[in-house]
């Protein structure tokens, strides 16, 4: 039986080149160990369920590492089959001109303006009606990691919101951890800042400024508590040399840092070391101030190819990508909340729940990757990064700059 | 008249090799002049991922360039590196080259060891270098094993000296093969003159400095070119050893071009940079080539 189909299958291929077996190539930047496990279940998934073959384009050093070679990638004519950015503005000009796979009849065969939940990530993948991405996860940035272990280690009980966490720095510091561990890539410290501002500065100022791009309220007196807990935070790092954000992830996991302000992919990290949320580590959502997330997360796009028999097999991996199972075995690998509400996560953890909670409560937000520009957010990159890291620099001339480029933003 | 006609065309004189270096004429002229026009008159407009040639906002760009402090750091830093690399690398790779040339034992062995950071990509001479000045695990940490407790050399993570970290890799990583130039060149000066300088009785480092060195005049150049060039574009080193940090401390103008091209994804600010980064070269390379070759035809 299996030779005849064999035989079939090799006939089928010589005679008329009908739909064969097709390596897709799939560039994304998931190279930590919770995101490979993760990224794994999609390429499992796909080997199995179809006929095709997933080829990984992992690119390490991070989505700033990742994103100029995938872009220019694209731009230059050697397109990947599909490729992992993430949801919001950062394919816009890709799209608008006419380098992407149009996924609409896949989205309307599928159903998923039914079923995408929160709205807002079909909106980010549309384009004048037209449906351009495969939204696969949700991650909101608004967490912060504590560790047991360092807790215990100097005497003191673990918070459950930002002051008392700003309260028990000191009692870390003398038991020689580091209160709070922060890898210096760019975007880890603008994200950083930007969970302190909806925490601190509350949802009205985030949106003023993010959303309305208004430079008063950037400039102004909420935003200016927010730079100064900022720079109390960055005196609290000031020890945390780290780079990548999951050897940050793993200074709280080992209990040589207190804590860490970082987004829910952290959870895939304390699962590969096989520790238990509310037994070795606490998450609070909101910094346990103000219990908001933001729904921002990761898409698939298909870059355009000329071979119709590639657009098949991306436009199956795109139906393949939403489908309930694999949602759910990637979104539990990867400690992210799945895109449709119909699926049941019921080996989820505390930390995931309290997400599925807030997330059906519909305390959220959008990410800032929807709000701003690329070039906006690479000019707050450029300035939190530089403010993290240089004690000299003042809360008050980071505000100012901050300010300048809300200003400028578009 | 016959005079005239006898006298070689100067168009068609070596004919051949005028046709045979017409691809390398249109290669100079389309990719190098014609794209560098087309990247400085895009610099002027405001072009976000895809270039948009009637969006023309004039010095804007500029403007913001000069105003932002990464690039004004990228600026100072590229100086620091390059100065400090051009004269260490020339001496390092002269002094190495001088040793070599004693008619040592050894001297395959030594010139391979020398020239071996050569054959690295920078990719992987930064990487290797981070973990050796990593506190954790580089030197640091062996000194201390040692018994010295206090000993403390991270410059990596002192923002005021990490761009002295990346120099050290870097002039790890290309004097070698600058020692090989000087090597050849030192190969190439007469036998004779070393005798006469012997028979004069003029010391080792003079005959070096004020005979050798000024006969090496052009593998001086070549060298100074090959350093100069490899400054510049001074890019995956930073990548691989900081990615540009702490903070913005080693940041370089090439990785500001990259990034504000994909990753901000605003075209016009990284050619504006690219710019600047043609204006410095052309400012320093228009005196040289106008003492280089401007002086031999008036001598």
């Amino acid at each position: 039986m299996k030779t005849i189909r064999t035989l079939a299958a090799t006939t089928a291929i010589c005679a008329a080149g009908a739909a064969h077996a097709v390596d897709l190539e799939v560039t994304h930047w998931w190279t930590s160990g919770g995101e490979a496990a993760a990224v794994a279940q999609f390429a499992k998934a796909f080997n199995e369920k179809t006929e095709h073959n997933w080829v990984d384009g992992a690119i390490a050093g991070g989505g700033g590492t990742a994103r100029p070679i995938m872009i220019s990638r694209i731009l230059g004519g050697d397109p990947m089959d599909a490729t992992q950015l993430n949801h919001g503005r950062q394919a816009e000009e890709l799209i608008e001109a006419g380098l992407m796979l149009d996924l609409t009849d896949v989205a309307e065969a599928e159903g998923w303006k039914d079923i995408v939940n929160p709205s807002s990530l079909l909106d980010s993948c549309t384009v004048d009606g037209r449906i351009y991405c495969a939204p696969v996860n949700i991650h909101s940035w608004q967490w912060i990691w504590l560790s047991h272990k360092a807790y215990e280690d100097a005497g003191v009980d673990v918070p459950s919101n930002w002051d008392e966490f700003v309260a028990s720095a000191p009692a870390l510091e003398e038991a020689g951890k580091i209160p709070l561990a922060m890898g210096q890539q760019p975007w880890q410290s603008s994200g950083a800042f930007g969970v302190m501002a909806i925490a601190i500065a509350g949802q009205d100022a985030w949106s003023a400024v993010n959303i309305d791009k208004n430079a008063d309220v950037a400039g102004g007196p909420e935003y200016a508590k927010v730079f100064e807990a900022a720079a109390n935070a960055r005196a609290f790092a000031a020890k945390s040399n780290v780079q990548d954000w999951n050897q940050a992830t793993n200074l709280v996991i080992t209990g040589q840092a207190g804590a860490q302000i970082m987004g829910d992919w952290a959870q895939g990290e304390f699962q590969v070391a096989g520790q238990v949320a509310g037994e070795d580590y606490t998450c609070l959502p909101g910094l346990g101030v103000n219990e908001i997330i933001s729904t921002g997360g990761d898409a698939f796009y298909f870059p355009k190819q000329d071979d119709p028999e590639v657009e098949a097999a991306q436009k199956e991996l795109a139906a393949l990508l939403l489908s309930p199972e694999v949602q759910v075995d990637f979104n539990l690998a990867k400690g992210s909340l799945p895109i449709r509400g119909d699926v049941d996560l019921a080996a989820a953890n505390d930390c995931m729940k309290k997400g599925l909670e807030i997330l059906a409560s519909g305390a959220i937000l959008p990410d800032g990757n929807q709000t701003l520009s690329p070039d906006t957010s690479g000019q707050i990159e450029d300035l939190m990064v530089e403010f993290w890291n240089d004690p000299s620099y003042s809360a008050a001339d980071a505000q100012a700059r901050y300010a300048e480029i809300i200003a400028d933003a578009d | 008249m016959a005079e005239a006609t006898k006298r070689p065309n100067s168009l068609t004189r070596n004919l051949t090799a005028k046709i045979a270096s017409l691809p390398m004429i249109a290669t100079a002229l389309v990719i190098f002049i014609g794209c560098t026009l087309w990247t400085i008159y895009h610099s002027f407009t405001r072009s976000r991922l895809l270039p948009a040639p009637d969006k023309w906002v004039g010095l804007d760009q500029y403007e913001r360039l000069w105003n932002t402090r990464r690039w004004l750091v990228s600026i100072e830093n590229l100086a620091i590196y390059g100065i400090c690399s051009l004269i260490l690398s020339l001496v390092i790779g002269f002094t190495l080259a001088a040793l070599l040339d004693q008619k040592i034992r050894g001297e395959n062995v030594f010139r391979t060891i020398f020239l071996y950071p050569f054959a690295l990509s920078f990719i992987v001479t930064g990487l290797a270098w981070q973990w050796i000045l990593n506190p954790q695990f580089g030197i640091q940490e062996v000194v201390r094993r040692w018994g010295l407790e206090s000993f403390t050399f991270d410059p990596l993570n002192n923002a005021d000296i990490a761009i002295y970290g990346i120099l050290i890799a870097g002039i790890w990583q290309g004097s070698g093969f600058i020692m090989v130039i000087m090597l050849a060149g030192l190969r190439g000066i007469d036998e004779e003159i070393w005798k006469a300088a012997r028979v004069d009785g003029i010391p080792t480092w003079k005959t070096y400095v004020f005979i050798i060195i000024p006969m090496m005049r052009p593998v001086f150049v070549t060298a100074l070119v090959l350093i100069a060039s490899g400054i510049i574009k001074v890019y995956d080193l930073v990548v691989a050893q900081t990615s540009g940090g702490p903070g913005i401390a080693t940041e370089v103008p090439a990785k500001y071009v990259i990034e504000k091209m994909f990753l901000s994804q605003n075209l016009g600010q990284g050619f504006a940079a690219s710019t600047m980064m043609l204006l410095s070269v052309l400012v320093v390379l228009i005196p040289w080539a106008y003492l280089e070759f401007g002086g031999k035809r008036r001598g």
